[in-house]
């Protein structure tokens, strides 16, 4: 240190500069604006989340949305329109009629809630409300083959109508397992797939069950 | 080998104070297999005792059962020790499932397939397919027999989907809890020389349930000589599971008792099976009034048998 010994920094030169490296682009959640946009912006931007995971449940594909954005609104909307749209059924008599609007919504969640919860004791790495909002999203195949049945309901109930809607429902079945199956099947121990996908198979078998079974009054 | 035989001579000796005070307690032997200290202590040994042997099964599932025991060491309100119930790998609920079904004379399903690992995921997922297969095929069968009759309308009959669980649950759960229960009893009056864990109760009733899911399917066919003919073959099965596995924790107890706790766990078996026949399935042949409905094939085949 012999040559620097007589460098000093004069005290009437104000040192001044930026530390901090610059930011090229402001990061995608400004915290402090999303108070001062419009209430517009905010419901759009939840509601193309939404929408974007609908498009990847009904083309699955390797994507991570689903996964890593995990969000209930979807499997909400899902399940109390399907639980709406089994209404409808014998809502006035005493006889063993189609299953309540509660019914419906606790075999979804809950159902939901076992199978989540199955996985994880079987070790799986997935967490707990990204495997809800999977399986609840998986809903959304099924909703729309109940849809497709009120409206095949609507022109007729023979048996024409029947293999028509029993046609669908099995599809729209295979494709909600199959969805779900990709999504949760590779955050899972290799030799335990199977006793992973198996009670997903049951809880979308169920559901296909009342969807299939609904007859109106 | 002096220290060898120190060691073998201590734990006899340890082996049979222990088991005096506490049965089920695991025990290593490093002796070769053909000795059982366990049963050697217990009694003299007997001519055509030799199946014991079978059913207690050898040292291998002693060691295990030590290691077993080491598992479930995380505490209670961990997510781990939970974990710990279900550390299966698909190949033995397979294996397991394969068990109940084919069941081999003079093997003990427990001793077989669960002694090293009770697990709780084939309980419950053939609890709960066993819930819907009832359901369903319930609902099935009574659309098919009531299917020509004008005056007949389809309901789900959704109702019936909770009864089911509440008695399929109860019963695979509640009884397991009542067996273990008495049979810790009469462990405290009578050593026993096999006593089960919960746990293990639990899986043989588990498992031994299953082959109620293909007989409920099979059930849709509406001939009553068909079901009951199910019914007994089922009952065959599953029952000579509980019986092979409950007979050893039991035969030294009072002759008496002996038989009737296995009657019993038959008895309650038989009215599970033929209790849900009755609730979810209606008769074939009630709601036919004679001569006025056209020729339909389950009338003529029932009016023959």
């Amino acid at each position: 240190f012999a040559g620097l010994a007589d460098v000093s920094i004069a005290e009437d030169i104000p040192v001044e500069g930026e530390i901090t490296i610059p930011v090229g682009s402001h990061s995608p959640d400004e915290d402090y604006s999303t108070l001062d946009e419009p209430v517009r912006d905010t419901i759009m931007r939840d509601l193309k989340a939404v929408g974007k995971k609908f498009v990847h449940v009904m083309y699955p594909k390797k994507s991570s949305a689903l996964l890593r954005d995990w969000d209930l609104w979807g499997p909400l909307v899902l399940c109390v329109s399907l639980a709406l749209m089994l209404q409808g059924g014998s809502a006035d008599s005493k006889e063993d009629g189609g299953p309540q609007f509660a019914e419906v919504f606790v075999i979804i969640w809950f159902g939901a809630v076992v199978i989540t919860l199955n996985s994880k004791l079987l070790g799986g790495t997935i967490s707990f409300f990204q495997s809800l909002c999977v399986l609840g999203y998986c809903v959304l195949p099924l909703t729309v083959a109940m849809l497709v049945c009120r409206l095949v309901l609507l022109a007729g109930s023979g048996t024409v109508s029947f293999i028509i809607r029993l046609i669908v429902v099995v599809a729209m079945f295979a494709w909600s397992t199959l969805a779900s199956t990709a999504f949760l099947a590779d955050s899972q121990p290799p030799n335990r797939k199977a006793l992973v996908v198996y009670p997903i198979f049951l809880f979308y078998f169920v559901i296909s069950w009342m969807i299939l079974t609904f007859t109106p009054q | 080998m002096a220290a060898v035989d120190d060691l073998k001579f201590q734990e006899f000796d340890d082996a049979a104070n222990l088991l005096a005070a506490n049965p089920d307690a695991t025990t290593i032997s490093i002796d070769e297999p053909a000795e059982i200290p366990k049963n050697q202590h217990s009694r003299r040994q007997e001519p055509g005792r030799e199946e014991d042997d079978e059913l207690l099964g050898t040292d291998d599932s002693d060691k295990t059962e030590l290691l077993a025991g080491q598992k479930k060491s995380a505490p209670f309100w961990t997510f781990e020790y939970y974990q710990t119930f279900f550390d299966v790998d698909t190949y033995q609920v397979l294996d397991r499932i394969k068990g109940s079904v084919f069941p081999v004379p003079g093997k003990n399903f427990v001793r077989l397939y669960i002694r090293s690992n009770p697990a709780l995921y084939g309980p419950f997922w053939i609890c709960a397919t066993l819930v819907f297969t009832i359901a369903v095929s319930g609902n099935l069968s009574n659309f098919f027999i009531h299917l020509g009759k004008p005056t007949y309308h389809y309901v789900p009959e959704f109702r019936k989907v909770s009864i089911a669980a509440t008695t399929i649950y109860a019963y695979a759960w509640l009884v397991p809890l009542a067996l273990w229960g008495f049979l810790m009893w009469r462990n405290s009056k009578v050593m026993n020389i096999v006593s089960y864990s919960f746990l293990e109760i639990v899986c043989v009733y588990g498992y031994s349930l299953f082959i109620y899911i293909p007989t409920a399917i099979l059930w849709i066919i509406p001939q009553k000589v068909v079901r009951w003919v199910l019914v007994m073959f089922s009952l065959c099965l599953s029952g000579s599971v509980l019986v092979m596995t409950f007979w050893p924790a039991v035969r030294d107890d009072n002759r008496r008792i002996a038989l009737a706790t296995v009657g019993t766990i038959v008895l309650l078996h038989a009215l599970l099976a033929v209790g849900c026949l009755a609730y979810f399935f209606d008769a074939p042949e009630l709601d036919f009034p004679a001569p006025v409905i056209p020729a339909h094939n389950v009338s003529t085949i029932v009016t023959k048998s």
